[in-house]
């Protein structure tokens, strides 16, 4: 559904005197097939969100081309618009006006004639549990609302590909919630969605498959279930005084289950295994042989902030 | 046809959106009634006209252009709001014409301008100003394309620009020399011969010129084609450049 090859940009940013080049895209190949959920995972300023803009016709690449929908980003950008929506980070909405008629004109800016629009602003207004507010203006909605009118409006003219940039940023956890339910709706209607996200439990949750994006570049793809099976074994988080840490790792080093151990300097341990399920009975019945008593036990399994550390050297919740 | 579909689509939003401004329609009636009713009676004096009428001939045409003038340069402002808003960015994924996004908003410009006109035109009348209807509807002529040039210009520089910070100076910066040199205020029959020879320079002269002609009943006066012509030639010009604007714009 798209495809894309070698999509570069970059910008020129004036600092005083000096003229840098960013290269705020360097090379990105993608393949999305049809129905799926695609997110780009990355901290702000990876380039996710201007990588979008150049697949939504919006700026127009430095080097590489694409394919969208079937049609040639680079040749036909009007047929491309027709069979995509596209949803800006930061909103779409004149203040002024109602949820239905920026549904009908943003209809008819597709060409779509004047009943024809009016219904499917009805039928939008309708899915999206926006019936209500319908003749209130914008400037009255909540932010999860406005959202949501932001989203009937990118899929008014039911495109093959809809782009969602960061669609629950800014939400509260129920609107967030709420909107998920939303974009698993139009997976199920047909539509390829691609949405760009810096949340890892968003990506996890959401999306059928992930590209984690850093420094302009794609550094993993896969299902997060795959990329996180990369990331080999389980961390068991032992809870101990600090008296008892040092007896402990003696009695545990050594063990054929166990990969790497390490005392935390306030007590405990990390313990990387491969299997977690298996270890830890093993290691239960050992500190109790000893005598030695828990506070607490914990199984981490990687997550896809592992996934990024390993791949990029840096934590994504730091960066 | 997609063109005309898609402008009168722009169009329409953007007369509503005007329309639910009340104090922008107040704003845009008051402030040339004030010039008419605070300014122009120092005129017949200044002016050594014979008759009050007289005055209202030389000033009113000059004031239409004023207005003309800057209503459309300072509609930018709007689009900057607009841009922030995001909505021409969503106008932009779609396949609407860019030259609509254009044409639609300067085309609602002059409406609102045409609108001013109007009321001027009728209180002038209250004061005895008399106009051929037929030299009227050619002096609007000239007011539309006034608007939609300075319009699509204001509008092609703020896409640049994309910031109030910057519009406002840039575009006063413009308006200063423009409205001085142009004759507006005051005829530059009064102008020493150095000052009458920059104002050749200025299109905004001749338009003044060709106005006042009309106001005057000369149709047969150069000034008045020539006036139109230039005007003409320029608004074309503008509107070329700011639809590109359009079409390239980022953010």
């Amino acid at each position: 559904m798209i495809e894309t090859r070698g999509l570069r940009k970059s910008f020129r940013s004036r600092q005083g005197r000096e003229t840098k080049t960013v290269d705020a895209v360097r090379g990105v190949n993608l393949q999305v097939p049809a129905g799926e959920i695609f997110g780009f995972l990355g901290p702000n300023g990876a380039g996710k969100t201007t990588t979008l803009r150049m697949l939504a016709t919006l700026i127009a690449p430095d080097g590489g081309d694409a394919t969208i929908a079937g049609a040639d980003l680079r040749k036909e950008p009007a047929e491309v618009r027709r069979r995509i929506g596209y949803v800006a980070q930061g909103g779409s909405t004149w203040d002024e006006c109602t949820a239905r008629e920026e549904l009908v004109l943003h209809a008819r800016m597709y060409g779509i004639g004047k009943a024809d629009a009016h219904r499917r602003a009805v039928r939008a207004l309708d899915a999206f549990q926006l019936t209500e507010y319908a003749d209130r203006k914008c400037k009255t909605y909540s932010g999860g609302q406005r959202r949501r009118v932001e989203i009937a409006l990118g899929i008014i003219h039911e495109p093959k590909i809809v782009f969602l940039d960061e669609p629950t940023t800014g939400l509260d956890p129920q609107s967030r919630a709420h909107m998920w339910d939303e974009i698993r709706r139009l997976r199920t209607e047909g539509m390829t969605v691609f949405i760009t996200t810096h949340y890892l439990d968003e990506a996890d949750a959401l999306c059928d498959r992930i590209a984690i994006m850093d420094h302009g570049e794609v550094v993993a793809e896969g299902t997060p279930a795959e990329l996180k099976r990369e990331i080999s074994g389980d961390v068991v988080l032992v809870g101990l005084d600090l008296a008892s840490t040092p007896q402990a790792a003696q009695l545990l080093d050594g063990e054929e289950y166990l990969n790497k151990l390490e005392t935390a300097d306030e007590g405990g341990l990390r313990l990387y295994v491969d299997e977690g399920a298996t270890a830890i009975p093993q290691i239960l019945r050992r500190l109790d042989h000893a005598g030695l008593s828990m506070t607490s036990i914990e199984l981490h399994r990687p997550s896809l902030d592992d996934v990024f550390l390993t791949k990029t050297g840096r934590s994504l919740r730091e960066s | 046809m997609k063109l005309a579909r898609d402008t009168w689509l722009i169009f329409q939003r953007q007369l509503q959106l005007l329309l639910r401004n009340p104090v922008w329609v107040f704003v845009g009636v008051f402030q040339p009634v004030m010039y008419l009713l605070l300014f122009a009676p120092l005129l017949k004096p200044a002016l050594n006209a014979p008759t009050q009428a007289a005055a209202y001939k030389i000033f009113v045409p000059g004031l239409l252009v004023l207005l003309a003038i800057f209503g459309g340069l300072f509609q930018g402002f709007g689009l900057i709001a607009e841009l922030r808003a995001g909505v021409i960015e969503r106008s932009r994924v779609t396949p609407i014409s860019r030259l609509a996004l254009l044409l639609g908003r300067s085309l609602r410009d002059v409406v609102s301008l045409l609108v001013q006109a109007v009321i001027i035109t009728l209180l002038a009348l209250l004061f005895d100003l008399r106009v051929f209807i037929g030299d009227l509807l050619l002096a609007y002529l000239m007011l539309a394309l006034i608007a939609l040039m300075t319009s699509a210009v204001s509008y092609g520089v703020a896409l640049k620009v994309k910031s109030e910070d910057a519009l406002a100076p840039l575009m006063n910066t413009v308006a200063q020399p423009v409205l001085l040199l142009s004759g507006i205020l005051l005829p530059l029959t009064f102008a020493p011969g150095w000052l009458q020879g920059v104002a050749e320079w200025n299109p905004f002269s001749w338009a003044v010129d060709g106005t006042r002609a009309l106001f005057a009943g000369d149709l047969a006066n150069d000034k008045v084609w020539q006036g139109l012509a230039i005007i003409a030639v320029l608004a074309a010009a503008g509107v070329f450049w700011a639809a590109r604007q359009f079409a390239r714009s980022v953010r």
